[in-house]
């Protein structure tokens, strides 16, 4: 803790009790969280069994969740397109300590940046079906979907990613295809 | 036009946030939905446990004890509730010093109804208190049936709660003193 | 704003500002934001906000967690360094989803006083009080602000409230909210942002016609525990318009970030504004309070006024703090 910062004087009343050293505030705020429309549209059709993301008006890279933005430029996206449910891990990472309040997570747990095929950048998932020792960057992966009747418009849709058993993508060609500095350009 | 002000803020959820008619329709599974059907309780939360110090760990302290403490600024004032340095030269304070139960308000507004998470549930006083022996205001309840009981100057005294922790709601609120 | 992200909302606004001058964000030296992540609900929630900027390559930038006209200040001390000679200063709120009465109790004393969870309007109620019963201002006094207010307020497409029909007896008509004041004489709360543009000798005389200059600027701050201050006087707003210049020449309007007439009233007097000054020409915070930008926007609304060569020197203020705790006096003139 810190140093002593001096001696306090207290009235004789009060000098014979325990010292309070610390006192609870705890706080708690509450919010009606709305998606905006490009979000919305998203987590509907993710309802659906389908992946929608938004396509770049400048130079057409394809962003996964949509928010309506393209943040490379600052410039607003309105074009929806489809996506497949498969895809390859542009990074992982093994964790082996549990999240407190996530007993059903078992670990230790890959949590992976899932890139969709035909997506420019990734988001996050969770890999399960193999070995930790197997994830690899590269490795295909496909979605393992709550049943349809599940299904709602929520991001928990998508339980988990599996491997596919296909080659793996190059790690040249993996990962993040959308934020590349202005000499590599597009891939 | 007046399209809302603080105090139609809503305090409950689930409450439409503004009139406006949505553009966005989509047809899914579910028949026709608008995207403001969607919508969640966002709650943050967090626990706090703050350590206290020597100087308000010992107003806590006292308020555990049922007693109220000052400090003495280097002015000579009294400060009320205290803190470790001085608000206005920053020097660093120590002098603790018993103050009275009883105070005069110097200013005041009402609260109804009471915020969800205030330690109150009906609607109550709120002002600035100067306890006898102390120099500046502190910030708390009073208990009236209405506010037009109140005013400034308004002798108020420190209704106590049972069990207590060391914790500013150890003081209930203030009553009027010719009530107590 | 229910269907629009800040992110989004912000996209609009940038893109005006930058474009409005012929400006790209690669020919912005520095951006600067001000917002706070209590209103998203969400940490660092600045950092998403960033997409609406286009930050790639990175830029140089800094946020602060309060009113963009703080951020507005760190971008003029930015540019007095003499490495840059544009800014971009940007902020914005979207306070709907939340509740500000109860958002803004946590910016006070931890220990003593947030556990308690005074209502923001409350707070501000207490200092009303104070300068009704010293003779200050009177209730009618108040209703006039308000009225100015709200009339002002009618040209001002970004205004949510405005009457050019309501009158003084409209306002004491109203009931009661917050004793002793009325829904009129509080801020109406709204979702919004705003962008601003800074540039430096030549540079703004290429961009601009008729810039607004910063002639002066200073905040200072006094004590954040209510009961050690005399709420009837503001001597951090006293302070920082001595030390900006502010009545060093003759003033033609002013646009004060008062978030109640008690403020207003209280800022006229501390401040020394007579009433040939034209005071809130946009209607003020009481027309449209968009917290964390409300004080960017009186800079902006005083601005805009000059550029348009509707007046030669403006006074525009922002405050933080709880009752007028810290205060930010800009001088702008033209030409």
């Amino acid at each position: 803790m810190s140093t002593d910062d001096g001696e306090v004087r207290l009235p004789e009343r009060i000098r014979d009790f325990e010292l309070v050293k610390s006192v609870r505030t705890p706080i708690r705020l509450r919010y009606d969280y709305r998606p905006s429309a490009a979000a919305a549209s998203y987590l509907w059709a993710y309802s659906e069994r389908r992946i929608v993301g938004h396509r770049s008006p400048v130079d057409g890279a394809v962003f996964i969740p949509p928010r309506g933005v393209d943040p490379r430029f600052g410039v607003a996206t309105f074009e929806e397109v489809e996506l497949p449910d498969t895809g390859h891990i542009g990074n992982f990472c093994i964790t082996h300590l549990p999240i407190p309040g996530r007993e059903g997570l078992e670990v230790p747990y890959v949590s992976a940046w899932i890139h969709l095929d035909g997506a420019s950048v990734g988001f996050l998932g969770l890999v399960r079906g193999c070995h930790t020792g197997e994830v690899r960057i590269g490795m295909r992966v496909r979605a393992v979907w709550k049943p349809d009747d599940e299904l709602a418009a929520t991001a928990e849709n998508i339980m988990h990613w599996e491997p596919t058993g296909e080659p793996d993508v190059p790690i040249s060609r993996s990962g993040n295809q959308a934020f590349q500095g202005p000499s590599q350009g597009m891939s | 036009m007046m399209r809302w002000g603080p105090w139609e803020t809503p305090t409950s959820f689930g409450k439409s946030l503004t009139s406006d008619k949505s553009k966005h329709e989509f047809k899914t599974r579910y028949g026709n939905v608008r995207d403001t059907d969607l919508r969640v309780d966002l709650v943050l939360e967090y626990p706090f446990s703050r350590s206290t110090g020597k100087v308000i760990g010992a107003f806590l302290t006292g308020l555990r004890e049922g007693v109220l403490l000052g400090i003495r600024r280097p002015d000579g004032t009294v400060m009320v509730p205290p803190v470790e340095y001085d608000p206005v030269t920053g020097e660093q304070l120590s002098e603790l010093l018993e103050v009275g139960h009883s105070g005069e308000i110097i200013s005041w507004t009402w609260v109804d109804p009471p915020r969800p998470q205030s330690p109150w549930d009906k609607p109550h006083g709120l002002a600035l208190i100067k306890l006898d022996g102390a120099d500046t205001a502190m910030l708390h309840a009073v208990f009236a049936g209405s506010p037009e009981e109140l005013f400034t100057g308004m002798r108020v005294t420190a209704l106590w709660r049972d069990k207590r922790e060391g914790h500013i709601t150890d003081i209930l609120g203030f009553i009027s003193e010719v009530r107590s | 704003m229910t269907d629009m992200t800040e992110v989004q909302l912000m996209v609009r606004l940038l893109e005006a500002a930058r474009s409005s001058i012929g400006l790209e964000q690669a020919d912005i030296g520095f951006t600067c934001s001000g917002s706070s992540d209590f209103l998203a609900g969400q940490a660092f929630s600045f950092v998403q906000t960033l997409d609406a900027v286009g930050a790639f390559p990175p830029i140089s930038e800094s946020h602060v967690e309060m009113d963009g006209a703080f951020a507005f200040y760190e971008a003029w001390v930015k540019l007095q360094i003499g490495e840059i000679d544009t800014a971009l200063v940007y902020s914005y709120g979207k306070s709907s989803p939340g509740s500000i009465r109860d958002v803004l109790a946590l910016q006070f004393d931890p220990y003593y006083v947030a556990p308690l969870w005074p209502p923001s309007d409350a707070v501000i109620a207490l200092q009303a009080r104070q300068l009704l019963e010293f003779g200050i201002v009177s209730l009618e006094g108040l209703a006039e602000i308000a009225v100015r207010s709200q009339r002002n307020a009618v040209g001002n497409p970004n205004a949510v409230r405005a009457s050019s029909t309501v009158t003084v007896c409209d306002i004491l008509a109203e009931e009661v909210v917050t004793d002793p004041l009325r829904p009129s004489d509080l801020a109406a709360e709204a979702d919004g942002g705003c962008a601003v543009v800074l540039a430096t000798g030549s540079r703004a005389r290429d961009l601009c016609d008729r810039p607004a200059w910063i002639r002066g600027i200073d905040h200072r701050i006094d004590t954040q525990a209510l009961g050690v201050r005399d709420l009837s006087t503001v001597p951090s707003v006293v302070a920082a318009a001595q030390l900006a210049g502010a009545m060093e020449d003759r003033i033609d309007l002013a646009e004060l970030h008062s978030l109640s007439t008690s403020q207003e009233a209280l800022l006229l007097r501390e401040i020394g504004l007579g009433s040939e000054i034209e005071i809130n020409p946009s209607g003020g915070a009481l027309a449209g309070n968009t917290l964390m930008a409300a004080g960017l926007m009186r800079i902006a609304e005083a601005a805009d006024r000059i550029s348009k060569g509707e007046a030669d020197r403006a006074l525009a203020h922002a405050t933080s703090g709880p009752c007028l705790q810290q205060n930010l006096i800009c001088v702008l003139e033209g030409a």
